[in-house]
């Protein structure tokens, strides 16, 4: 690489978009080491010159110590960066311009690339961009990043900064700069040692670890601060922000002109008075979630489905398996390409077309701007549970799959929330567990079918509201969840921006199904096709699955199906939970048509479950471990073994409990 | 710092104005106040309250901010 740039920005500045524009499709997702913020890296060209580009998470300051901001601040300080490209949204300048100082301090040189002209003159706002770049001394390049104007103008700048060095603007009072200046001189941490010497006139605190000061002489210095700040009245830690925005606010007087005598209202705020309205909001968010469902699982959404699931099996399946049928491989090699990569990975990709759309319409209501209002409104309700507002778009879309779902979590703003929701958001029954309802309540609820699917959707509510009262005081340690959050205005989403965010996703869904997913299903296949004597076997009984199927049996006993099949039936729902019908089919001998004609195990079903047991099966396979898909996605997402294992460990112990409550309750109410 | 009651910007109605007089938290998140915008002296504008009562909405140097009130809180006013 010949430069390397990385872009800082708040959230909602267009830094994604100016990224898209400069890298286009040669970015590279993937996580920041040991945590689960994403790391998105890309690389262009501009005059022969390789230009490796790292966006940095969205942040409105270095200074909280929020994950996102540590992150973004070492690799800053750092990090081999020869140029930093702070986009600015120059229709939020004051608050944009906060991080632009701190930025400025920690003398990497820094090209400010200012965006959403178009905004702010729509408002009839003028900037003097030269004098802006004056008071700053950095380069200021405007630039429309939705429209991918001012690309090469801001590249030209970039080229120009390499190497040069920073001044810093006179932002702060001499009094306070001699203060810096006096901290510098005694604490000198490099790099960076002027950002942390601010931070330690802040907050006394030397953020890094091992430098050389002794705890006596640091005291002291604390002290003198003290005293020296003293003649401020004004606490340590607000005088340093409370300079920058005097800094600011000086600049910004100076340069903007306003040709519009009044404020006007915006379409932004005439849009958001409707959706926000205390009374209409509530209906228009569900409407807008039922639509978005609707959309994807509804008609459309079924619609490619049906027939992406046909080219699945007839075209990619059918062909596989007569290409190893006329190269003559051998019989457990068809078997297991077939029958076990093949019918798994394929099961997992046939939700390809729905998620999709959920993915495409995530992204409109995320880069349009209304998942920030969404969030605004049912904050209030979900804060009981332990979550926050943007909980609810995860735990929505469980309802459907709950790999997107899981994926969802990551627009919640911290760790501790984002554990929390992926925990509980697997307790919203997903649509593949629906046949196994289907299949028991036909079976032993004839006259009221609808209303017992119906109660067990309830209780996966149920489950997932109880958890987050009791999960929130485990998980809660640490960091206080806030909800100062902007609101940003509405936009029309670019539809290079949504094709790039809703590809992103739709990849990870298929690299998962293609990697972890393939060798889960070589596992499984295994398991169930050969016995202890690594034996190809016959009756699947007899397979190490079987012989498993019976050895875990009796822990589902006092549940009121401790029969191996049943047992077995639950284990392969791991793969899919759909599967456990088709397994309960296999294994009762009615053929795995099981799925489409449930009325066939009926007779089997009767002779081994009683209503009550059968029900309770029903929650069992509600709230177990979700499917070896949903498990890989929570991996990723939470990036923790650890963390990962708690919560499916979390979610078997309820499914058993809900489970043995149910069926003992109920043999106590004598309704067995 | 006084016993009595002081102002602060969780009780401000929607449409009224204020300025910042101080902040009361010594937590995390003052900072995170503090860098959002409110320093002392900044007009503050509450906009509306979300639907269920919580949180509130502020426009504040030009943007839009979401707190809850419990962070309001913590904001020190006094109405223009």
């Amino acid at each position: 690489m010949d430069l390397h740039i990385a872009l800082v920005g708040n959230p909602n500045s267009g830094k994604t978009t100016l990224f898209n524009d400069l890298t286009g499709s040669t970015q590279y997702v993937g996580n920041w080491p040991g945590v689960t913020v994403e790391k998105k890296t890309g690389k262009m060209k501009y005059e022969g010159k390789q230009i490796q580009v790292t966006d940095l998470p969205g942040i409105y300051s270095f200074s909280t110590y929020s994950l996102e901001e540590v992150i973004a601040r070492e690799f800053v300080e750092e990090g081999a960066i020869d140029v930093v490209v702070n986009i600015v949204d120059a229709s939020n300048l004051q608050r944009n311009l906060f991080l632009s100082l701190q930025l400025i301090e920690m003398k990497k040189p820094v090209v400010i690339a200012l965006n959403m002209m178009d905004v702010l003159e729509s408002r009839g706002v003028t900037l003097d961009i030269a004098a802006l770049s004056e008071a700053l001394h950095v380069p200021v390049v405007p630039i429309v990043a939705s429209k991918g104007k001012g690309i090469v103008e801001l590249m030209k700048a970039v080229e120009a900064t390499v190497g040069k060095e920073v001044i810093l603007p006179d932002v702060y009072h001499s009094d306070v700069e001699s203060i810096i200046s006096e901290i510098e001189r005694k604490l000198p941490i490099e790099p960076c040692s002027r950002t942390h010497a601010i931070r330690f006139l802040e907050d006394g605190v030397v953020a890094t670890v091992g430098h050389a000061m002794d705890p006596l002489a640091l005291a002291s210095l604390n002290q003198w601060v003290d005293e020296k700040v003293s003649k401020r009245l004004m606490d340590r830690d607000m005088i340093i922000s409370d300079e920058k925005y005097s800094f600011i606010t000086s600049i910004t007087d100076k340069i903007t002109s306003n040709t519009k005598t009044s404020e006007v209202k915006t379409t932004s705020d005439k849009i958001d008075s409707v959706l926000t309205h205390k009374y209409l909001a509530i209906p228009i968010f569900l409407l807008i979630m039922f639509g978005v469902f609707s959309m994807a699982f509804g008609p459309v959404g079924s619609f490619f489905k049906e027939y992406f699931e046909i080219f699945i099996e007839e075209v990619v399946i059918s062909g596989i398996a007569g290409f190893l049928v006329s190269v003559g491989v051998s019989e457990w090699l068809y078997s297991l390409v077939v029958d076990g990569i093949l019918a798994g990975v394929g099961s997992v990709l046939s939700f390809l077309p729905e998620i999709s759309i959920l993915f495409l319409m995530l992204s409109i209501l995320e880069d349009s701007g209304y998942m920030a209002r969404a969030a605004f409104i049912m904050d209030r309700l979900l804060r009981r549970f332990g979550l926050s507002g943007r909980s609810f778009i995860p735990m929505i879309m469980g309802f459907g799959c709950t790999v997107p779902a899981l994926m969802a979590a990551r627009t919640l703003e911290s760790e501790r929330d984002r554990r929390l929701t992926m925990i509980i958001t697997p307790f919203m029954s997903c649509g593949a567990r629906f046949p196994v309802y289907a299949v028991f309540a036909a079976a032993f609820f004839t006259d009221s079918q609808p209303l017992v699917v119906f109660s067990i959707y309830l209780l996966g509510i149920f489950v997932a509201v109880i958890s987050g009262i009791i999960l929130k005081r485990f998980v809660t340690k640490g960091r206080v969840s806030s909800f100062i959050m902007e609101l940003p205005e509405y936009r029309l989403p670019t539809i290079k921006n949504l094709w790039l965010h809703t590809w992103d996703r739709i990849k990870g869904f298929i690299i998962k199904a293609g990697t972890i997913i393939l060798v889960a299903m070589v596992v499984i296949w295994f398991l169930q096709s050969y016995d202890f004597a690594f034996a190809l076997v016959e009756d699947s009984a007899d397979s190490i699955f079987g012989r498993l199927g019976q050895a875990i049996a009796p822990i589902f006993a006092p549940l009121g199906f401790g029969e191996w099949r049943a047992a077995m039936s639950l284990i392969v729902g791991l793969i899919a939970k759909e599967a456990v019908v088709g397994t309960l089919g296999v294994l009762y001998g009615v053929g795995e048509t099981a799925v489409e004609s449930p009325e066939l195990l009926t007779g089997p079903l009767k002779e081994v479950f009683t209503p009550l047991s059968a029900y309770a099966f029903m929650a069992f396979t509600l709230l177990y471990m979700p499917c070896i898909a949903a498990f890989a996605t929570m991996k990723r997402e939470m990036n923790s073994w650890k963390w990962t294992l708690i919560a499916v460990g979390y979610q078997t112990g309820v499914a058993w409990f809900v489970a043995f409550a149910i069926y003992q309750g109920g043999i106590w109410l004598q309704l067995g | 710092m006084a016993t009595t009651k002081m102002l602060t910007l969780k009780d401000i109605e929607p449409g009224q104005v204020c300025i910042v007089e101080g902040l009361g938290t010594k937590s995390m998140l003052r900072k995170r106040i503090i860098d959002m915008g409110v320093t002392i002296g900044t007009k503050i504008e509450v906009r509306k309250l979300a639907p269920l009562g919580d949180p509130m909405e502020i426009y504040i140097r030009g943007y839009h901010l979401s707190l809850r009130k419990a962070e309001a809180a913590e904001v020190v006013v006094r109405m223009v």
